[in-house]
């Protein structure tokens, strides 16, 4: 009964999976995502400084009543710099995948479809775009294009097409086998009313859960460009040029970058939990984590 | 065998190609005029032109790129129109030196990864497991220039031990070299490593639950020769691709540390090309890297059948 | 009989489920001399497995063992891990059912084959190799030489069972366990491998255990025949008397569920009705009750103990056995 032995690990597997699937972690995630998005939107009729005031006289000051985390190297408010900050990473942040996840899904879906030479193509540009160093391209097109969240953002989606592409294709390929979608085609449905109808609802969750690990990355990534001070231009902050600047204050105030950074720290790792969650719910493996 | 391997170089050749236009049209493409850039405050109207049927601007795009690969594929990236240097000699001088930092980054990334994720499979399901397997997702999300704050913070500014920036020849002092290396190598390493481990743990558990280890368990053989011969070889496919593909992502995309860490490697390189708008190091540059990267896709797919002889063969 | 070589006491292998505690042995007793055969007979679900995983200690982990299993005077639950160690390969051996699962596909069949007289028998590679050719002559693989090169996808699949009884006698055991071996096999090669393994039993006075679910592997190539069913034996007998003066009801319907070359062609297979019982619910009474034809109240409520009543050496656990 070599079969009963491998039948009791399968069997007791998904009972833990459910066990952890959303526990207390999921909740704080999901309460961090919300305060930050709530403060970020509601930045400007919050009570706190103006976050581009400079007050050369409160250099690297200590937190007061007046600024509640003190103050960067040039005086200007860190707790109103980290919530405007917040902005930036979240507007690139939901921006750029939500590109990605339209293009990438539609191409993948598409692909995965019809198969043929298109998909060939498709996959063969896939492998193209791979092949690029990411930052180099992102670097070169803001470069020549200029340092806006647009083209930041645009850049960055373009760059996540082909993750989203794979998973598009992979679950169409899975799913354009099944008997449904023989049932509605020999009802003589239309593709189009196909992919919409039948498949795209299928394709939605898993690329959803991507979607949202598609912004942990965007973050990272923009807050890279911004600490190589090649994102948005100052002054408005963003959490990766705060740390950049943070730099040179390392030895007297260490905190100037690592508060940025555990915010940046705290949002991607929300994502990626919440993101990390959906995905293993619409992917059942057991024994993954 | 031979079937395998040309199936691949086949499919190698119009990737190849493909990198190639897109390099050219990317740094074609973008607007600003090359000539007058280039001239700065001579470009007289005339001056202009000139250059610009020098340099060939005016023909047709197909027909530029058409020379342009042409000069290529006889070696010849082309010269910089700022600074004179030949660019396949500025690329190969600097190579070195991200490849020093690559393979220190990936081996120090392995050195940890491997023995975490035997660790991790050998005592699945355990608080051990729990810890590290956690442990290795929250770093996901600590990205690798905040790493390389806290380790400067930690070695270079609060303990004095390792120089936060700079870079000296291995030929004239080999530790100071090596020095200079352990923080950026340990910077990117701590970004591989939990990709890493998950990896090699999770294929780990799969493999040591097949009946060719209980077999194994029954010939009596020592415990470390069962994980380290029978379940790590057929486990390791899925690393081996990572670490193949991380590399070739590493030749030109170690950017960000080699700019923190003012590396003279191949990412500065890019990135300085681009602040100077040298479109032809630029160009010449993204083409080797990006080449690179295809080629060492192509190795790795090679290795896969190395390790799994059922890839080689065929199935009997 | 002589001090028995194996003596598995009492055991019982209990496995949590999320559907309650799965009882997959439930108190066992055999016992086995050198030199003997011993066939253990019984459907799918019926704990041979786990009883021979359990002998040979490769349970998984959270599985529960009760009882005894004495080999060699050792109490195998309670030795040492790296004492335990020793003994697979030199005294005590086993043959899994698929060969293409059980033999490690990364690794060469040399490779698999040396590592055990290395380990065990300290060789050096030379002489292992050497040795190693001699193994799979005898367990008749043509060019032996190569073979020790080759990875098991490259073999078919009975040269692949012979690579690993090759593996299993290395190193001269004094007990083979062989676990369903040719039931992955063609027809065709099953007979070739099961003379084989009679073969070396009798060259090599080796014991064997030959676990099957069909009676007719056993019936000329082992010496005694216990049958299994709901994880107990409920009969156990020499050979001959087992097929000639059966007792169990359940094992006459086992013998008739064999496809008989002189039935009338079309002639339907009378198999056993129903199916084993879920060994998470503990019965009260006989196990086999609800599928017997001669079961009565007194079978359903109270169970039936394992005796030998007639005191031929030949035991059953029935309250109308078969006359």
């Amino acid at each position: 009964m070599a079969v009963l032995e491998l039948e009791d690990d399968k069997v007791a597997a998904p009972a833990l999976a459910h066990r952890r699937r959303f526990g207390g972690l999921f909740f704080a995630a999901m309460a961090w995502i919300g305060l930050i998005v709530l403060a970020a939107i509601f930045a400007d009729v919050l009570p706190i400084p103006s976050p581009t005031e400079i007050d050369m006289l409160g250099k690297r000051a200590l937190p007061s009543a007046e600024h509640w985390l003190g103050n960067d190297q040039l005086g200007r408010d860190m707790f109103s710099r980290l919530i405007y900050g917040a902005r930036v990473s979240l507007i690139v942040g939901l921006l750029a995948p939500v590109i990605s996840v339209t293009i990438g899904g539609m191409l993948g879906m598409l692909a995965g479809y019809f198969r043929g030479r298109f998909e060939l193509f498709v996959t063969g540009g896939v492998d193209v775009l791979l092949a690029f160093p990411p930052l180099v391209f992102v670097l070169a097109v803001t470069a020549y294009l200029g340092q806006t969240i647009a083209n930041i953002a645009l850049v960055i989606g373009i760059l996540g097409i082909p993750a989203f592409t794979r998973v598009a294709r992979a679950v169409t390929l899975s799913l354009s086998e099944r008997e449904f979608v023989t049932a509605a085609r020999a009802l003589g449905a239309t593709h189009t009313r196909i992919l919409l109808r039948e498949l795209l609802p299928n394709v939605a969750l898993p690329l959803g859960a991507f979607f949202l690990l598609g912004v942990a990355i965007t973050i990272v990534v923009e807050g890279a460009l911004a600490f190589l001070g090649l994102g948005v231009p100052p002054p408005t902050p963003s959490w990766g040029s705060m740390i950049g600047e943070g730099r040179d204050s390392l030895d007297i105030a260490p905190w100037l970058s690592f508060l940025p950074a555990t915010f940046m720290f705290l949002s991607v790792l929300s994502f990626n939990i919440v993101g990390d969650t959906l995905r293993a719910l619409t992917d059942p493996r057991p024994g993954q984590v | 065998m031979v079937r395998f391997v040309g199936k691949r170089l086949f499919y190698l050749v119009p990737v190849l190609l493909a990198v190639t236009l897109l390099t050219f049209l990317i740094s074609s493409l973008l607007p600003g005029d090359l000539a007058y850039t280039i001239l700065g405050d001579q470009a007289t109207p005339e001056n202009v032109a000139a250059l610009r049927a020098q340099m060939g601007l005016d023909l047709p795009i197909w027909q530029r790129y058409g020379l342009w690969l042409w000069q290529v594929v006889q070696g010849d990236l082309g010269r910089s129109f700022r600074t004179g240097e030949v660019v396949l000699a500025a690329v190969t001088e600097r190579l070195p030196i991200s490849l020093e930092l690559m393979v220190m980054a990936e081996v120090i990334g392995l050195l940890i990864g491997i023995p975490l994720a035997i660790l991790c499979a050998v005592k699945s399901g355990s608080a051990v497991d729990r810890f590290l397997t956690g442990l290795a997702f929250g770093k996901l999300s600590l990205p690798s220039f905040m790493v390389a704050i806290l380790l400067i913070f930690l070695f270079a500014v609060q303990l004095n031990w390792l120089p936060a920036t700079g870079w000296v020849p291995f030929a004239e002092d080999p530790i100071g070299n090596l020095r200079c290396f352990v923080l950026p190598a340990a910077t990117l390493a701590f970004a591989e490593w939990p990709v890493l481990m998950r990896v090699l743990r999770s294929d780990m558990i799969a493999t040591l639950q097949e009946d060719y280890i209980a077999m194994a368990k029954a010939k009596g053989l020592r415990p470390w020769r069962i994980l380290l011969v029978h379940a790590l070889k057929p486990s390791s496919l899925t690393l081996v691709t990572v670490t193949g593909i991380n590399i070739g992502r590493l030749i030109g995309g170690a950017v960000i540390t080699e700019s923190i860490f003012a590396l003279p490697g191949v990412g500065r390189l890019l990135v300085g090309s681009i602040q100077a708008r040298d479109f032809v190091i630029l160009q010449g540059a993204v083409l080797f890297v990006a080449t690179g990267f295809v080629v060492v896709n192509f190795i790795v797919d090679m290795l896969y059948a190395v390790l799994d002889p059922r890839i080689r063969y065929g199935r009997a | 009989m002589a001090a028995p070589l194996l003596s598995i006491e009492g055991v019982s292998v209990t496995l949590p489920t999320p559907r309650g505690l799965l009882r997959a042995v439930d108190g066992v007793d055999l016992a086995l001399a050198p030199g003997r055969t011993l066939g253990i007979v019984g459907e799918s679900g019926c704990g041979k497995t786990m009883l021979s995983r359990a002998v040979l200690q490769l349970l998984p982990k959270r599985a529960t063992l009760k009882g005894r299993v004495m080999f060699n005077g050792r109490d195998l639950f309670t030795l040492p891990p790296e004492e335990l160690r020793k003994l697979r390969g030199p005294e005590l051996a086993v043959v899994f059912q698929d060969p293409m699962t059980s033999l490690n596909p990364v690794l060469t069949i040399g490779t698999q084959l040396i590592e055990t007289l290395q380990a065990h028998l300290g060789m050096d590679t030379v002489s292992a190799t050497r040795r190693a050719t001699e193994l799979l002559a005898e367990v008749g693989i043509p060019a032996p030489g190569q073979r020790l090169r080759q990875y098991p996808h490259q073999l078919s699949g009975g040269m692949r069972q012979r690579v690993a009884i090759a593996i299993a006698l290395s190193c001269e055991p004094k007990l083979l366990i062989a676990d369903e071996p040719t039931t992955a096999l063609d027809v065709t090669v099953q007979a070739q491998i099961l003379d084989l393994l009679a073969r070396e039993q009798r060259q090599r006075h080796m014991a064997l255990i030959l676990i099957t679910h069909d009676l007719g592997v056993v019936a000329g190539r082992t010496d005694d025949v216990a049958v299994m069913y709901a994880g107990r034996v409920v009969e156990r007998a020499p050979t001959p008397r087992l097929f000639r003066h059966m007792r169990m009801p359940y094992t006459e319907a086992l013998l008739a569920a064999i496809p008989k070359l002189d039935a009338a062609p079309h002639a339907p297979l009378p198999a056993i009705a129903g199916r084993p019982p879920d060994p998470t619910r503990p019965m009260p009474g006989c196990s086999f009750a609800p599928r017997c034809r001669y079961s009565d109240a007194l079978c359903e409520n109270t169970k039936p103990t394992l005796d030998d009543p007639e005191g031929a050496g030949a035991l059953y656990a029935c309250w109308h056995p078969l006359q």
